[in-house]
């Protein structure tokens, strides 16, 4: 292992990088949802692609005609993309379906359309016009598409009559029912909603989405609840939230970003209890999020009965949790608690080796499982590589955060949602 | 033996409706005519006459109402035991033996239910009932006017009348489930065979509580729910805990999903037509079990001739001092209320009363009600919801302490749950509280008896609790509270960066 923080983040966040550069499809620039065989695109990790490309052109890992040529393929794939109401096409309204074949880019699996999914996709389009600014015709392009599919995005439409936004359509059945309750990764989604030129989202729409917000002490910290840890972070890794407030935040006297730290502490405060006893589980061990799972099954380990999950929304401290740790989560938390982060982060990788094969973070791992030797998520997400790349930047530099704090549309969109204050 | 011919069945009828019971002779105006003998009516009834009212009762079935006889009695019975089948199989959690082949016997378990049901029926008893001084009169009641009422061809004279004829399950609109048959709670506790594949329809209290108790009894149980969790009305975390303790029984459950249709195969078992967004599916299942919708009993009743307004939903017109549109009737319990809780119809009924004869000025929104959904574990609450204040513009702070933070559960291997309790922001005013606990209908009581009182977190955080109980998680939630009025949030190891800024 390196022996420098220095060394250990750069071998760790290329490792990460370099992802998007094995797992992208060359025609359509569409990455896949994992490394698994067949896989298809996730447009979601697309968008993390696009935002990592940035970042690999100043770590030097890519050159800046490339990365502006691979990002320029994805953003003319999605403006010649067909969007109508017919069941295999890319989108509709401008939102896209959450999963695409990598070569066609079809819907596939019959899968929504996604809207924060759209969202994190969007939000790649735009750090990739706010980086690509030099005035020659590839990069003029690249802001110019990225400004029109953010401009053709319906966001009126995908209220469906209701104050907030839904969580996804589809052509075979409508809206779907689910909705939003409580804090979750959708902020990013409220911000550019509400900041849209062309179908904005009414002001009040934040406010009806913050309205299902819990304010909690839990373990002595009070904090904004959501359990699993991936919700503190997805916002965060493109809107730097130090230092600004909505009127939530206003009345609490903190910022989002000072709530991700409590979430970690909230994080390692339940890892530290381990009320249901599994391995490994500790102050310096823990990160519970949504992610891959051993499978949904019921089975005797260490002599009790346990019960698994496949893939699902893990949290703490009302569960879900199966023992299932997601070591990239504690590596995406390192701007919010740099010492813990990395003190967890080294310590997983020496004991856990398996888990960091290549320097490359693993989705899951579930140490429970003894009595399979431990249980390691086959492969590796896009979207769990896409964080890391992103947050452990944000952490050496700052420069996701710095180009989309130049984004119009953001601080448009932040300032709608009643943001004050700070960088803004 | 059929239940209708079990001996518990002749105890219950003795006590709810004797054989043979003769309607006294109406000669007298009564200051209070009661419809209706459930929890509502005899609690009226028993606060009248200890305040010295002439008071005449009127029940059209058996004294006891929904409660006792298809509700709160029956299906508390059949938890306890099913409970205990729960932990014989989990005996190895707590350092005993999984005692061998355990064999469900849901005679028994329905055999013990009839025997409570009838002992406790005792207490609500007509003979109990006459000798405290209530005419007591059987028989279907209807308004003649705006002061009387006929029942069984004899008017009856009023001075004020309490409308208190309860509530029963609404009747189904899904295309087929009429047809195949299914079961409300009215009937289900008739049943004494355990059926080998059960579907129940609707998430909320009675719907989670009865899927639970029938699993452990020995059912496969399918649960569907039209919505995206369990008791829509209870905090996300509650339901999701619910939620997974019932996955945890073997229930198969279906949320964000609609029955839409059920059809009857050649072999009996009823095919039920599910969808989920685009997802469609059919189960195949022996029984079905509607867990949802209440709709009041007010037919028959001739309330257009006394001027009493209904509406469809919750029912009976109440103002908050539970008056009807006639200022001679009032309305209490499940025919006009929200909330349909045996001890929710009791309290209404003793406030109309109070305010019917004795001129009482007391307002049903003043009250504090609790509830519980008995599942396992329960999840009870009372006051506001977080939405609630919120929508009154109601700063709110929200104290929560783990029961795997308490000691009592650690030992009792019932960790799973929570004790939130809702501020006022800035101040210890509590506003509500959500439990989660084995016994946390037990637990609400405390908190509900603060509210009630105006007793803030700060002094339950001084209250001694016996230790160790799992109550013990209400005076945690107020150390917690104290201990941050003392001090900022820990900090940890956690130090701010100094970050670039451009």
């Amino acid at each position: 292992m390196a022996e420098s923080e220095e060394q250990l983040l750069e071998q760790l966040q290329k490792a990460a990088f370099n992802y998007f550069v094995e797992h992208v499809d060359a025609t359509t620039g569409l990455v896949a949802d994992t490394s698994r065989k067949d896989s298809p695109a996730s447009i979601a990790v697309v968008g993390f692609a696009l935002s990592c490309y940035p970042i690999g052109v100043e770590r030097g890992w890519i050159a800046r005609a490339d990365a502006a040529a691979q990002t320029l393929k994805t953003l003319r794939f999605f403006w010649n993309s067909p969007q109508s109401t017919e069941p295999d096409v890319t989108g509709y309204k401008g939102f896209y379906y959450h999963f695409l074949d990598m070569r066609s880019g079809r819907r596939v699996w019959q899968c929504e359309l996604s809207l924060i999914d759209t969202t994190l996709l969007l939000a790649g389009m735009l750090t990739a016009a706010a980086y690509f600014t030099a005035p020659i015709a590839e990069e003029s392009e690249i802001r110019a598409l990225a400004e029109e599919l953010y401009r053709k995005v319906d966001w009126q439409w995908a209220r469906n009559g209701g104050e907030t936004v839904a969580q996804g359509w589809k052509p075979e059945c409508g809206f779907l029912n689910a909705g939003w309750e409580g804090y979750s990764e959708a902020t990013i989604l409220y911000v550019l909603g509400l900041a849209s030129p062309t179908f904005p989202l009414p002001a009040d729409s934040f406010a009806g989405w913050t309205s299902t917000y819990q304010w909690e002490t839990i373990y002595g910290y009070d904090f904004l609840y959501a359990g699993p840890l991936f919700i503190h972070l997805f916002s965060h890794a493109w809107i730097d939230f130090r230092g600004i407030q909505d009127g939530f935040m206003r009345e609490k006297g903190i910022d989002y970003f000072e709530n991700s730290r409590r979430a970690v502490a909230v994080q390692r405060e339940y890892a530290a209890r381990n009320p249901r006893g599994f391995v490994g589980y500790g102050p310096n061990f823990w990160g519970i999020t949504a992610g891959d799972g051993p499978g949904n099954e019921e089975l005797r380990e260490s002599g009790r009965d346990r019960r698994f999950f496949g893939y699902t929304d893990r949290g703490v401290p009302f569960g879900r949790d199966d023992g299932t740790m997601a070591p990239w989560g504690m590596l995406a938390a390192l701007p919010f608690s740099p010492p813990s982060a990395l003190t967890a982060v080294r310590r997983m990788i020496e004991r856990h080796s398996d888990i960091c094969v290549g320097s490359r973070m693993s989705s899951s791992f579930n140490p429970s499982l003894v009595d399979q030797g431990g249980w390691i998520s086959d492969g590796y997400y896009g979207l769990d590589q896409g964080i890391v790349v992103m947050m452990i930047e944000n952490y050496r530099s700052g420069l996701i955060w710095k180009l989309m704090r130049s984004c119009p549309h953001v601080a448009s969109g932040l300032r709608c949602a009643g943001f004050e204050g700070g960088w803004l | 033996m059929t239940p209708g011919e079990h001996p518990n069945r002749r105890e219950l009828l003795a006590y709810a409706r004797p054989t043979g019971w003769q309607n006294p002779d109406p000669t007298q105006s009564y200051d209070l005519l009661i419809l209706g003998g459930g929890p509502a009516g005899l609690a009226a009834a028993e606060y009248a006459i200890d305040r010295g009212a002439k008071v005449a009762l009127i029940e059209r079935h058996l004294l006891g109402g929904v409660s006792l006889l298809t509700g709160s009695v029956p299906s508390k019975s059949i938890i306890r035991t099913s409970r205990l089948y729960a932990d014989m199989r989990n005996a190895e959690r707590f350092g005993a033996v999984v005692p061998t082949g355990i064999q469900e016997n849901f005679a028994a378990a329905m055999e013990r239910m009839r025997r409570l049901r009838a002992r406790i029926s005792k207490y609500h008893s007509a003979e109990r009932l006459s000798l405290a001084g209530v005419d007591l009169y059987f028989g279907a009641a209807r308004f003649a006017g705006l002061d009387s009422v006929v029942v069984e061809g004899a008017t009856v004279r009023f001075g004020k009348a309490l409308i208190a004829t309860g509530a029963r399950t609404m009747p189904s609109v899904i295309p087929g489930l009429e047809q195949a048959g299914y079961f409300t709670s009215e009937d289900v506790f008739d049943l004494t065979e355990c059926p080998p594949r059960l579907l129940v329809i609707g998430g909320g209290p009675l719907g989670c509580e009865l899927a639970q108790a029938f699993c452990r009894l020995g059912s496969h149980v399918v649960i569907v729910q039209n919505e995206a969790k369990f008791l829509p009305k209870e905090e996300r975390d509650a339901a999701q805990l619910l939620s997974e303790s019932m996955a945890r029984d073997g229930i198969e459950i279906h949320l964000n999903t609609a029955v839409v249709s059920v059809r009857t195969a050649a072999t009996e078992e009823k095919l039920v037509d599910l969808v989920s967004d685009d997802h469609k599916s059919t189960v195949a299942v022996d029984h079905i079990l509607i867990g949802v919708g209440r709709t009041p009993n007010v037919e028959g009743l001739g309330l257009e001739e006394a001027e009493v307004a209904c509406d469809p939903v919750p029912g009976i017109r109440v103002d908050d001092f539970l008056r009807t549109t006639n200022p001679r009737i009032y309305a209490a319990g499940d025919v006009c209320l929200e909330h349909k809780f045996t001890h929710a119809a009791e309290a209404s009924a003793r406030l109309a009363v109070a305010n019917a004869l004795f001129a009482e000025q007391a307002k049903w929104s003043a009250l504090t009600i609790p509830w519980c959904t008995y599942t396992d574990p329960e999840i009870a609450h009372v006051g506001l919801y977080v939405a609630e204040a919120k929508e009154r513009s109601i700063p709110v702070k929200t104290v929560t302490v783990l029961m795997h933070d308490t000691d009592r559960a650690i030992i009792d291997g019932q960790e799973v749950g929570f004790v939130k309790i809702h501020l006022r922001e800035g101040t210890d005013e509590i506003l509500g509280a959500t439990i989660v606990a084995p016994h946390a209908g037990e637990m609400i009581n405390e908190i509900t008896l603060a509210i009630d009182a105006h007793i803030g977190l700060s002094v339950l955080a001084t209250v001694i609790h016996a230790y160790p109980t799992q109550a013990s998680a209400i005076k945690r939630v107020g150390d917690a509270y104290a201990k941050l009025r003392l001090e900022p949030p820990p900090a940890h190891d956690i130090s701010r960066p100094d970050w670039p800024t451009n």
